[in-house]
């Protein structure tokens, strides 16, 4: 697949490149600062019980982020 | 003097640098002004007195959080000579953008690349060298935690401070359209200075992820720890309280009984029953929090307050809280005002409120003194631990009773991501120092409040002048007396009623309180409690304690963070309201089913 998607979209264990962030500019520079930047490689390792959180790796750096501000994140797979 | 603030990103390692620069002795002191949270100490550097400043972390110098905030006061507010940027060298591929930010400020700033030690594990080679001359900052490599590096980023810190001309105050309105160009230069510097291998994995981290948030058995695990460690609490620090309670009754025995025989009656027994066994009571409990801080120190350190706040985020939300709330009141298990004061990384206000009025139900330090002697008191051993548990669940219900009435009050809808860093484990040096700023904590606290309280209370119970201490002609029976058609219907008796009263202002003096009123001390104390009320009671009194108006401190902070006397009275009464229903309920109920 080569469209672009939300990040909330990927399973567990599938990588993709951040293609773009809209979000509030406050929030936008926090995940600028937390390595989400377009063209960075994310992992999705797993996702929290009762449709909680995704944990995600970029680089060396893991973050949790929840599903509804994760549709906010296009991404290539 | 020179001014030297320390920057960096959260969890970057500034305080234990600080620490290590400052050493155990240098005086530590609250900043005066805007917030608490500047941590100052001097220090000789380069021959000459320094201030250095320990400042929030701040993802960026956008940052409107308040504790970012806090930040960009200091930095608009001050000069500085110095500036001390700390970044986890695992992640410098983002951690550099904050000096690149700081540079283009033109501030004057060495660059110290933490955790070398990680980075080493982990295959990542830095050529600092490289990269300093492209940043334009002196840079080096350290482990702040193990000292590797340390002696040679102090003299790099020191020849940086004597060439270092102070900046002025600065101006952070810039445009910051000169973002893109820090992003490219970023990329440029690290392409050219870092080699990160391709699979670079935290292993170890990796694998206890696997089990400690796996999908059905994260939440019991999580629940499971926390029994365990209140279990270990418990049977370790009940045997140490123990044998300081013997040693200060000994003291007080051989030497403060014929010492003070001499003196009038009613003096001997202000200094003795009044404050001495106060104190002394309370004193004895000091073991059992430093174990319980050590446990703290070792769940805080190891990283898995984010993994409860990524297993719990889902929960909370539904009640209008997130995972950072939830892990403010683990926190607040220590103590409830740093908790408080955690909860300045929220932006969304309707948040950071809610957060509030729910941090002081979490059983801290303090009430579990009183509940280890309550347990201790009237329950077998083998039962003691779990109702102490019990009362830690209490706490989540009552918190999720208070955020589902009042979610409405305090709207929020706030995007939030956050880091889950490695597993760690805290060095013996810093669990010793945890312990032992526990102590001077104590120590602190029983200067001020522990010993006015218990004085007030010998006060109210030896009062009018030649009464039976604590008898009904006392003011303390009157008062108790005066309360007691509210606190009956919840089996709190007069006595008991007296020392709730004076545990507003600090929950450890409830059981000083006790001793004063009671007239004993230790384990006379304990059983002379257990003569007078059975269980049921007990229970009921603890409830009460545990959710009723917390303590001074926590009111205070309460006020100066939420700026609001609405917010404050609510915190106030909405408590003290709870844990009268809660009391009444549970003790009518156990009543009526025969117990």
């Amino acid at each position: 697949m080569t469209q672009k998607q939300p990040l909330s979209s990927l399973v567990p264990g599938q990588t993709a490149t951040v293609q773009a962030l809209h979000a509030d500019p406050g929030f936008q520079f926090r995940l600028n600062a937390l390595g989400f930047r377009i063209g960075k490689h994310i992992k999705v390792i797993r996702t929290a019980p009762f449709n909680g959180p995704l944990h995600l790796k970029l680089g060396n750096t893991e973050v949790m982020l929840r599903q509804q501000d994760a549709d906010n994140i296009e991404v290539l797979m | 003097m020179k001014r030297i603030a320390l920057i960096g990103m959260p969890n970057a390692g500034k305080s234990t640098l600080f620490n290590r620069m400052s050493g155990a002795n240098a005086k530590i002191a609250n900043w005066p002004g805007v917030t608490v949270d500047l941590l100052s100490a001097k220090l000789l550097l380069a021959g000459d007195m320094a201030e250095l400043v320990d400042l929030p972390g701040i993802y960026d110098l956008h940052g409107f959080s308040d504790d970012e905030q806090v930040v960009r006061h200091f930095l608009c507010n001050n000069t500085i000579d110095l500036v001390l940027i700390v970044a986890n060298a695992t992640q410098i591929d983002r951690q550099l953008s904050l000096a690149l930010q700081l540079k283009s400020l033109g501030l004057p700033a060495v660059l110290l690349l933490n955790m070398a030690d990680e980075a080493k594990t982990l295959g990542i080679t830095i050529n600092t060298q490289q990269l300093g001359d492209e940043l334009g900052y002196p840079t080096i490599l350290l482990s702040a935690k193990y000292g590797q590096g340390y002696s040679d980023a102090y003299q790099l810190i020191e020849t940086a401070l004597k060439s270092s001309q102070p900046i002025g105050i600065l101006s952070l309105e810039k445009d910051f359209a000169v973002d893109q160009q820090i992003e490219n230069k970023l990329d440029t510097i690290i392409r050219h200075s870092v080699d990160v291998p391709i699979q670079t994995t935290h292993s170890i981290t990796e694998k206890i992820d696997k089990v400690m948030l796996h999908p059905w058995l994260g939440l019991p695990l999580f629940f499971a720890i926390m029994y365990l460690m209140f279990e270990a609490v418990y049977t370790i620090g009940a045997p140490l309280q123990d044998s300081v309670a013997w040693l200060l009754e000994g003291f007080r025995d051989l030497v403060l009984v014929p010492l003070f025989s001499f003196l009038p009656p009613l003096l001997n027994s202000f200094l003795l029953e009044g404050v001495f066994d106060g104190v002394a009571t309370v004193a004895s409990f000091v073991p059992i929090v430093i174990v319980f801080f050590l446990f703290m120190a070792i769940i805080e350190d190891s990283g898995y307050l984010s993994r409860a706040a990524f297993l719990m985020d889902a929960m909370m939300t539904r009640l209008g809280l997130d995972g950072r709330s939830f892990v403010m009141l683990l926190m607040g298990f220590g103590c409830n005002v740093p908790a408080l004061m955690g909860t300045r990384t929220m932006r969304s206000r309707g948040l950071r409120l809610l957060t509030m009025l729910v941090i002081p139900f979490s059983l801290c330090s303090a009430r579990l003194q009183v509940f280890v002697f309550m347990t201790t008191a009237l329950f077998a051993p083998s039962q003691a631990p779990l109702v102490l548990f019990s009362l830690y669940l209490m706490t989540f219900a009552v918190v999720i009773l208070t955020a589902l009435l009042f979610k409405g009050q305090f709207n929020s809808q706030e995007p939030f991501a956050l880091e889950l860093p490695p597993y760690r484990f805290p060095t013996y040096r810093q669990m010793i120092l945890r312990g032992w700023h526990e102590i001077s904590h104590f120590l602190h606290r029983a200067t001020k409040f522990i010993t006015i309280g218990v004085i007030l209370v010998w006060i109210v119970t030896n009062m009018p002048y030649g009464v039976e201490p604590a008898s009904s002609a006392s003011w303390s029976g009157w008062i108790g007396e005066f309360l007691s058609p509210i606190l009956s219907p919840a089996g709190i008796n007069p006595e008991l009623t007296v020392a709730l009263i004076f545990g507003f202002v600090a929950k450890e003096i409830v059981i000083g309180a006790l001793a004063v009123i009671y007239g004993l001390e230790g384990t006379s104390l304990m059983e002379g409690i257990a003569q007078q009320i059975d269980w049921v009671q007990a229970y009921s009194f603890m409830l009460f304690t545990l959710i009723y108006t917390p303590c001074l401190a926590t009111i205070a902070t309460l006020r100066a963070e939420a700026k609001s006397a609405w917010y404050t009275a609510l915190s106030l009464a909405w408590p003290l309201t709870l844990a009268w229903c809660v009391s009444t309920g549970f003790y009518q109920a156990a009543r009526y089913f025969g117990y």
